[in-house]
């Protein structure tokens, strides 16, 4: 398997496990954010720890993949670019802006509750006393 | 071309067979007049102020062993020895300030002695006189060379090493606070520090997970658009680790370089000095630091 989507609580964490070929990191965006939409996520952590390269079809494909699970209402972060890769993709000119980045899967997790709990919690029901 | 390893030095001029028979007797010449010629020579390196560092008495012992290597290196033609002792004694003197120049000059003053004593000596026979100095000059020039060129590489050496030194020295990672990394950069900042920089400060975010960094550049005399692009990449590549930057210590000067050169600091978070920065960082990271009266501790 290439790449893992648990899920864990309202966050999906997705790990890739090895670089990933064009058609086949296509084939991942559009399972998870499919998948968003099926468990109701709200969060989305990427983990590339295990990539040693990240090209410039990867780094835009995570981009748009951030841009549409926030369409579908979930935050991505990414997380584990490992020190080569975030200097070489510096180099090439691929930033990913506008995308949250964080150290690891702890960091990761720690960000998105951070930022959900400042958002009104969409899970408590109206009414409710 | 031939090949050559690298200790060797080219040699400039050959010397005819036929001369090089004299050799033997010119050197035991050298060797019969050793003492006086000697003094006169070490007598010629203090009344032209050369190797001024030195004290009398180790330019006598200096004098000593160059003229034995040096007649040996007529004798036998090998400069091995002779470079061996050169390296050598560059070694000692370079650190002391001799410089490139006085060492040439005492080369050729010794050789300018030597060349003297051989008029003296020849001067009834012409012919002679001619044939002894075609075949000292090649060896002569060879041996100034030899020292020369040994003298230069034991500073590019030195140099070298400095510089392997400045650049081990040059940013160390210093962790402040928990999570909060201190990065002063020291020096110019070329294309090559840049990197090793940027890949000290990545490898420094991962092995201390840390969430903020202070880059310090204080000690950067001069940032232009080349240096300024350095620092974009390595903010830039921090991100991406989740670490966000603080970039202080900007002069007066350097912040209107910048200014007027256009470069695009914009995105970057700037804090006036590395104070303000550690601050900066700590309120990010939500410490607290508060001054508690020192007379309270004294109570308990």
């Amino acid at each position: 398997m290439l790449v893992s989507i648990l899920r864990q609580g309202s966050y999906l964490i997705a790990s890739i496990h090895e670089a990933l070929n064009d058609r086949e990191i296509v084939q991942f965006q559009q399972d998870l954010v499919e998948q968003i939409g099926t468990d109701r996520a709200r969060g989305v952590i990427i983990d590339v720890a295990a990539l040693d390269v990240m090209d410039s079809f990867g780094s835009r494909t995570l981009l748009n993949l951030a841009h549409a699970a926030r369409l579908r209402g979930a935050e991505t972060v990414i997380v584990g670019i490992q020190p080569t890769v975030a200097f070489a993709m510096v180099r090439l000119g691929m930033g990913l802006d506008n995308v949250h980045t964080a150290l690891d899967l702890e960091e990761g997790l720690a960000y998105l509750q951070r930022l959900l709990q400042q958002q009104p919690d969409h899970q408590t029901r109206h009414g409710a006393s | 071309m031939e090949t050559r390893t690298p200790d060797e030095v080219p040699v400039v001029q050959e010397a005819r067979e036929e001369d090089l028979e004299l050799l033997p007797e010119l050197v035991t010449h050298l060797r019969d007049r050793r003492t006086e010629l000697r003094e006169q020579w070490a007598n010629r390196i203090t009344n032209a102020h050369l190797l001024s560092a030195m004290t009398e008495e180790e330019i006598f012992s200096m004098a000593t062993s160059v003229y034995d290597s040096y007649v040996e290196v007529l004798e036998t033609g090998s400069v091995e020895a002779l470079q061996a002792y050169a390296r050598d004694l560059s070694e000692r003197i370079i650190p002391r300030g001799v410089e490139t120049y006085e060492v040439v000059g005492i080369v050729l003053l010794l050789r300018d002695v030597l060349a003297r004593s051989l008029f003296e000596k020849y001067q009834k026979d012409f012919e002679l006189l001619n044939r002894v100095l075609d075949a000292y000059e090649p060896a002569a020039n060879r041996i100034a060379n030899t020292v020369a060129v040994s003298f230069v590489r034991e500073r590019e050496r030195i140099i070298r090493q400095q510089q392997d030194a400045i650049r081990e020295l040059s940013t160390p990672v210093l962790q402040v606070r928990e999570r909060i990394l201190i990065l002063p950069i020291i020096g110019i900042l070329d294309e090559q520090r840049a990197n090793q920089f940027t890949e000290q400060l990545l490898a420094g975010i991962r092995s201390h997970r840390a969430k903020v960094v202070v880059i310090d550049i204080t000690g950067v005399p001069d940032v232009d658009s080349e240096v300024a692009n350095h620092l974009v990449q390595a903010v830039d590549a921090s991100r991406l680790m989740g670490a966000s930057v603080i970039l202080t210590g900007l002069s007066p000067e350097i912040a209107q370089t910048l200014v007027t050169i256009g470069v695009e600091l914009g995105k970057m978070n700037t804090v006036g000095d590395l104070q303000g920065g550690v601050e900066e960082a700590e309120r990010l990271l939500g410490f607290r630091v508060t001054k508690t009266d020192p007379a309270d501790n004294h109570l308990h």
